[in-house]
């Protein structure tokens, strides 16, 4: 009986409707269905198939920040749902990001961020600007399992191997595992700052992380 | 003129691109955004200035929303043609309209050693080693900073690089790659150094800053703040948007183009109600989000329109414009870098940008090639000779020779021929051998600009700077370094 509205919540997030995507979330939710099944018999099965479509070039960049932004809509609405009744829905892992001081580029850094949560991680962003010390403080507070550090400018990125310093020196190296990412990133500058992960691009970010937390 | 350096000039094409109409609707676009929407100006001084003309600020959000008439009158105030200066003056380049020069690209991270062949870090011997080869070429008109000399320390990064490139050469420089306070003041006490005085610099700019927007709708704060030193001191300024469709900015190329206005125009305003009459120029590299990766793409028929149609912009503000080209994304020296780089290259020259940024870099502006360089100037070479055009008159119509000649015999041996054939286009770095010595000797284009970059690097000795001046603006970069806490 909840197999139409399972079908409408895949299609919300395939079509990246995030208000088609509340309504059905609060649907849920005022009928008393399981929010855990409306998230895995429904909403999750829209986002695969957004994937599977985007995988084979049949769609893009575009279709998936949207029907991420529609996900994060209808979990936001189940997750206190969740709560409730004790239980909570299964992440790959904690991520905390930011663009590194003196930058204020935004955009890579963000669109990692979606991507991460989309693919089921919990992302704490910090936003732009983030000061050196305040990647590790929030990494410590919120136990998290990756630090993400960007930056756009050559001038700014020699600051994410203060972050990594910072991280070692709160002891939570190598526990927590950094990735690094924008423009002037390359593999050599990985290695000699002794990241863990990076990508040039948000989908290859999600499989670094995945790779980094072993799933 | 400008010594041996090549530009185009007296073009006899040209590209209708957007009418009257479409400028007239993209400029009150542009104001509206302005007024309503508003532009961050993260910057103290920036937002003081604003607020004084009238502007309303928002002192949080750092947004400001200036009215159009504001906008419009201080436009006005910018010059429409003026030099930029090079150490020797037979090297100053008019931007009045009626050239186009190259510059070098910049800022990249890597650099495709020359000798190894391997992709290695960019360091400040690249620096000077690259302005070296460019003071030889004559399509360079100018220098950016190609590459980041990533072995100096951020805070005056900027500054070491200046000095490498007027070490080796006695062309203008343009440098995108100071973007603090600090380094402004002391990049302007250099140049002022290198002209000889104050009023000397404002006469004969040696130095011009481009500095970079934030799209969608921003400035960056310490560009903004190294832009007002510079134009404070007669220096060119100019802004630059690099709005990318679908992610940046619009995904509709007219949108992106109203967005990308909307941040050139009002940077330029801010710096005429600073300082009016202060020379500034528009900058612009837009281009589209690859669909798949979101990637800046570096080329493509989007950046091409672009190229052509910031010009016309440009021209409606009456400003120089300084126009990315040769942005190619390819990875190396490739057929997609000769596709991209000849087209932006001749949509933007088509429209007559004053000045194209730039030769050498691969990879989205990231990955420095010498071969990629030579070849690029090879391919504005080329553009240049299409933009002359066909001259017909009677020397070139060969009325008599025809006759000469007639049916069936050929034209090699007509003194005519041998007074016009140089006129004829001849490639450097094209494989036009025969097929069975492409065969044995297995070389070709990349090959020869190695070998030529090699030559030049090996050879070349450029003008040197003076021995006490160089000693005094190392003594500036040094104050600079010891003004920062550790």
């Amino acid at each position: 009986m909840n197999e139409t509205l399972f079908e409408a919540m895949k299609q919300s997030i395939i079509d990246g409707e995030a208000e088609d995507a509340e309504r059905l979330a609060n649907q849920a939710v005022a009928e008393g269905v399981d929010p855990l099944e409306a998230i895995n018999k429904g909403f999750v099965l829209g986002l695969d198939d957004v994937g599977e479509q985007f995988g084979c070039g049949e769609m893009f960049l575009p279709d998936l920040v949207l029907a991420a932004e529609a996900m994060k809509t209808a979990v936001a609405i189940l997750e206190p749902e969740l709560a409730k009744k004790g239980t909570a829905r299964e992440i790959l892992g904690t991520v905390v990001m930011g663009t590194v001081e003196g930058d204020i580029h935004d955009i890579g850094k963000t669109l990692v961020a979606t991507m991460l949560s989309a693919s089921g991680f919990k992302v704490y962003d910090l936003g732009v600007n983030v000061a050196i010390g305040a990647f590790a403080e929030k990494a410590r507070e919120v136990g998290a399992d990756i630090v993400g550090v960007s930056s756009l400018l050559t001038t700014t990125m020699v600051r994410q191997r203060f972050v990594i310093e910072a991280l070692d020196d709160m002891g939570l190296r190598p526990q927590v595992k950094v990735m690094v990412g924008g423009a002037p990133v390359t593999r050599d500058w990985v290695a000699e700052i002794g990241a863990d992960g990076y990508s040039e691009d948000a989908i290859g970010a999600v499989a670094v992380a995945k790779r980094l937390v072993g799933k | 003129m400008n010594g041996n350096i090549k530009s185009i000039t007296d073009p006899r094409l040209s590209l209708d691109i957007l009418s009257q109409d479409d400028v007239q609707r993209l400029h009150t676009a542009t104001l509206e955004i302005i007024e309503k929407t508003g532009v961050r100006f993260p910057s103290k001084s920036a937002l003081e200035i604003w607020e004084a003309h009238g502007a309303t600020v928002d002192h949080d959000s750092m947004i400001v929303k200036a009215p159009g008439h504001l906008i419009e009158e201080a436009l006005k105030k910018a010059p429409p043609a003026y030099d930029l200066a090079a150490r020797s003056p037979e090297q100053d380049l008019p931007l009045d309209g009626n050239h186009v020069f190259v510059g070098t690209d910049g800022c990249g991270v890597e650099v495709m050693d020359l000798y190894t062949g391997q992709r290695r870090r960019s360091r400040l011997q690249d620096v000077g080693e690259i302005a070296r080869v460019a003071d030889y070429l004559p399509e360079v008109g100018f220098h950016w900073v190609a590459v980041s000399a990533q072995d100096y320390p951020p805070e005056s990064r900027g500054l070491h690089e200046l000095l490498a490139i007027w070490q080796n050469s006695t062309k203008h420089v343009q440098t995108e790659s100071v973007y603090s306070i600090a380094e402004a003041k002391a990049a302007v006490e250099m140049a002022t150094a290198v002209a000889g005085s104050r009023e000397a610099l404002r006469k004969r700019p040696v130095l011009s800053i481009m500095q970079c927007t934030a799209p969608p709708l921003g400035q960056d704060g310490g560009s903004i703040d190294a832009a007002l030193i510079a134009a404070e001191a007669g220096l060119p300024t100019g802004f630059m948007t690099m709005a990318s469709c679908a992610s940046t900015g619009p995904v509709t190329l007219a949108g992106n183009l109203a967005v990308g206005n909307a941040e050139v125009i009002s940077a330029l305003a801010l710096i005429q109600l600073a300082y009016p009459g202060a020379p500034v120029f528009y900058a612009a590299a837009q281009t589209a989000m690859d669909l798949r990766t979101g990637a800046y793409t570096g080329g493509g028929p989007e950046d091409f329109l672009f190229g052509a149609a910031t010009n016309v912009l440009a021209d409606f503000y009456n400003v120089p414009l300084s126009m990315g080209s040769f942005a190619t994304g390819a990875k190396e020296p490739n057929w997609q870098a000769g596709i991209d780089n000849s087209m932006s290259t001749f949509m933007a020259s088509i429209a007559m940008s004053d000045m194209l940024l730039g030769v050498g870099l691969l990879h989205g502006s990231r990955i420095w090639s010498y071969e990629q360089m030579l070849m690029d100037c090879e391919i504005f070479d080329m553009v240049r000779q299409v933009m002359a055009g066909i001259v017909v008159d009677e020397a070139s119509l060969a009325l008599d020779v025809i006759g000469k000649v007639g049916p069936g015999g050929n034209f090699l041996a007509q003194k005519h021929t041998r007074r016009h054939m140089r006129q004829l286009w001849l490639p450097k770095y094209m494989d036009r051998r025969p097929y069975n010595v492409w065969e044995e000797q297995g070389d070709g284009a990349r090959d020869w600009a190695n070998a030529e970059a090699r030559r030049i690097l090996e050879t070349h000795q450029p003008e040197p700077l003076d021995a006490g001046l160089a000693a005094e603006l190392k003594r500036m970069i040094k104050s600079v370094e010891t003004a920062v806490p550790a």
